[in-house]
């Protein structure tokens, strides 16, 4: 979506969709250019003013006219297996091979690399690949313990750095590593990438009771940021960042701001009152304030499934629930039973 | 640690690369700094010849490391063969530059041979034929062949001196050998590679190598483990860089642990020393732990 606001080009490359639905969803610009709500954003450009980035509405898709006015190449793996099922380079799976061709033939034919020197306008090519690693592209890293060739993705991945090394292009691709059981590949993949992040949902995992992360539906780990022309080999600073998936909306924020936003239901009620006097010895910033935090996040597990039990409402009276099971046995042969005022009391 | 015996055919010899910084050791806040050449460049002339030196990294990265040596090198006036195969010419063309030393003007009066691996895989797999008719020193991905002689040709071919012009002692850098594993040479075949090139670097041409190895924390690959302890083995020196145990931190970037081979025929205990670093934007500050600055 950048992209396209950016006017660089774009290529799609996919093996599950067509590329089409890909850039008809998740884009549709909204009014004002914004500074994205990334810590690690805020911290690569503190002062400078210059906008970056852009809100878009994920509900909407991107209107046609945007799509028309920028160039895109589209790669849809079983359309181009089917032209040229055979192509083979250096042992790599097939998929990845046309993959490859297809990146530098787009590369050298619109001059990414520099070789038409002609063009007066220098662009940039914007490459996303979705899902790669993944049994729709071939390979059965994600399948098997010990796959049949380790070193397909990984010579992929070194070839396609070479390419975007010397092009004016960046490329996204998106990996899925819980289902590769081999450790090692992902190491590999880590090292030969400049930037990896990695997103942790809560659905099914432990997480998703704790009320630290109640407004949030996943972590962002940022395991590795690019370290290039320069020494200094740093990690990112912020280590718990958590996004969340609205409707209109997708935000990654730092989990203690929303900790520290919530305190006054998470606090026991006495203790609230007393945070929020005024010039109070408890105030935010205070020793005993921190200290007092310290301690309670400690035992924040411990209190976490109090708070769940005592957070739900109170659903059921007694008549109530009588009335549920008589609905449910009037219904229950599909139709409706004569009789609807009679109780039916469960045995 | 036991003694290994091996089949190599270099004398061991007492003796440590970082000559220049090793004064500065037994005082806490010495830099590696890119501005005291002087010292540096002496001593590298001066130093044992014929060393192999593993650089190795779990869990950060260690390619300052790499940096500082080609500059060091470079400075010294030693003829170097780098073997690049992580990042482009002008990435370390930039960092060489705040450290000193120019990598363009290296390689144009001929002291400095650089492979580029990402370029030359890619000449490889959508480049014409060879004109000259040489193989591509990376044919190996080609998969036509399993191991690295090609590599090794154009390593002896670069550093036997050929012409009249005399650099002090030839150099070889490897960075990193890691990404030979992904490119699918075998672990045997990497060791076999680098067997050879001590063999002529080594002891016939008293010269020097210097090997980056690169692993993760968690340890889970196997060949690079297999690779970076049997070459630690016969290293004369390492260098092993780890970020710290209790996570991350701004002042500490990590800990360097250098294990100096006193001699590898006797059973002597190896020299073991461990100091904390923080890089900076030219220069990387050492310190013993415990001792940052941030923490005085």
């Amino acid at each position: 979506a950048e992209g396209v606001v950016c006017g660089h080009d774009l290529f799609v490359a996919s093996a599950m969709e067509p590329p089409d639905n890909i850039l008809k969803v998740k884009t549709h610009r909204r009014g004002k250019d914004i500074l994205i709500d990334h810590n690690y954003l805020e911290i690569a450009s503190p002062t400078t003013s210059t906008k970056f980035g852009h809100y878009y509405d994920i509900s909407k898709t991107m209107s046609p006219e945007l799509l028309q006015s920028i160039k895109w190449h589209s790669f849809y793996l079983p359309e181009e297996l089917s032209l040229e099922p055979k192509l083979k380079m250096c042992n790599m799976n097939c998929g990845y091979a046309n993959l490859l061709h297809s990146i530098q033939r787009v590369i050298y034919q619109e001059g990414f690399d520099g070789s038409h020197p002609q063009k007066k306008q220098k662009n940039i090519l914007r490459i996303g690949i979705q899902s790669l690693g993944s049994l729709l592209w071939g390979d059965d890293i994600c399948s098997s313990d010990t796959p049949e060739d380790i070193h397909s993705l990984t010579k992929f991945l070194y070839v396609l750095r070479g390419l975007l090394r010397k092009s004016l292009s960046a490329c996204i691709i998106t990996v899925p590593s819980h289902l590769i059981q081999n450790k090692a590949i992902m190491e590999r993949v880590t090292n030969l990438s400049d930037m990896v992040v990695g997103l942790e949902s809560f659905i099914g995992s432990e997480r998703e009771t704790n009320p630290l992360y109640k407004d949030y539906h996943g972590l962002l780990h940022v395991h590795q940021i690019p370290r290039l022309n320069s020494l200094i080999c740093d990690v990112s600073d912020t280590k718990d960042l958590a996004f969340r998936l609205k409707r209109k909306q997708f935000t990654i924020e730092w989990v203690q701001d929303n900790y520290l936003r919530q305190e006054r239901n998470i606090y026991p009620p006495g203790f609230s009152y007393l945070l929020k006097q005024k010039d109070s010895a408890w105030g935010e910033g205070s020793l005993q304030h921190s200290t007092f935090l310290m301690s309670f996040l400690a035992k924040a597990p411990a209190l976490a499934s109090r708070l769940v039990r005592h957070s739900e409402p109170l659903k059921q009276t007694g008549s109530g629930r009588i009335r549920q099971t008589a609905e449910l046995r009037m219904w229950c042969y599909g139709h409706r039973q004569e009789a609807p005022g009679l109780l039916v009391i469960s045995t | 640690m036991t003694e290994v015996s091996s089949t190599r055919s270099v004398k061991a010899r007492c003796g440590s690369f970082l000559v220049g910084t090793e004064r500065g050791v037994q005082r806490e806040g010495f830099q590696v700094a890119g501005r005291s050449s002087t010292a540096g460049s002496m001593s590298a002339a001066a130093s044992p010849q014929g060393k192999f030196t593993l650089l190795r990294d779990t869990g950060t990265d260690g390619s300052f490391l790499v940096h500082h040596f080609l500059s060091f090198y470079l400075r010294a006036g030693c003829k170097v063969c780098f073997v690049a195969l992580l990042q482009s010419f002008s990435h370390y063309n930039i960092v060489a530059q705040k450290l000193g030393v120019s990598l363009t003007a290296a390689r144009e009066r001929g002291q400095l041979v650089f492979l580029e691996g990402l370029k030359s895989c890619l000449d490889l797999l959508f480049g014409e034929e060879e004109p000259s008719g040489e193989p591509s020193p990376l044919q190996f991905i080609s998969g036509s062949t399993s191991n690295l002689k090609a590599l090794f040709d154009f390593v002896r071919t670069s550093l036997t001196p050929a012409d009249s012009a005399s650099w002090k002692g030839p150099v070889l850098l490897v960075d990193d050998l890691s990404v030979l594993l992904s490119l699918g040479a075998a672990p045997v075949a990497v060791l076999d590679f680098i067997h050879y090139c001590r063999v002529v670097v080594c002891s016939q041409l008293q010269g020097n190598i210097v090997v980056l190895v690169h692993g993760s924390e968690d340890a889970e690959d196997e060949e690079n483990d297999l690779v970076g302890n049997s070459l630690g083995h016969h290293s004369d020196l390492i260098l092993w860089v780890e970020g710290l145990a209790t996570g991350f931190c701004k002042d500490v970037h990590g800990e360097i642990k250098i294990i100096k081979r006193l001699s590898l025929e006797s059973t002597e205990q190896d020299l073991v020393q461990v100091y904390q670093y923080k890089i900076q934007e030219r220069n990387v500050t050492f310190f013993a732990r415990g001792l940052s600055a941030a923490v005085l």
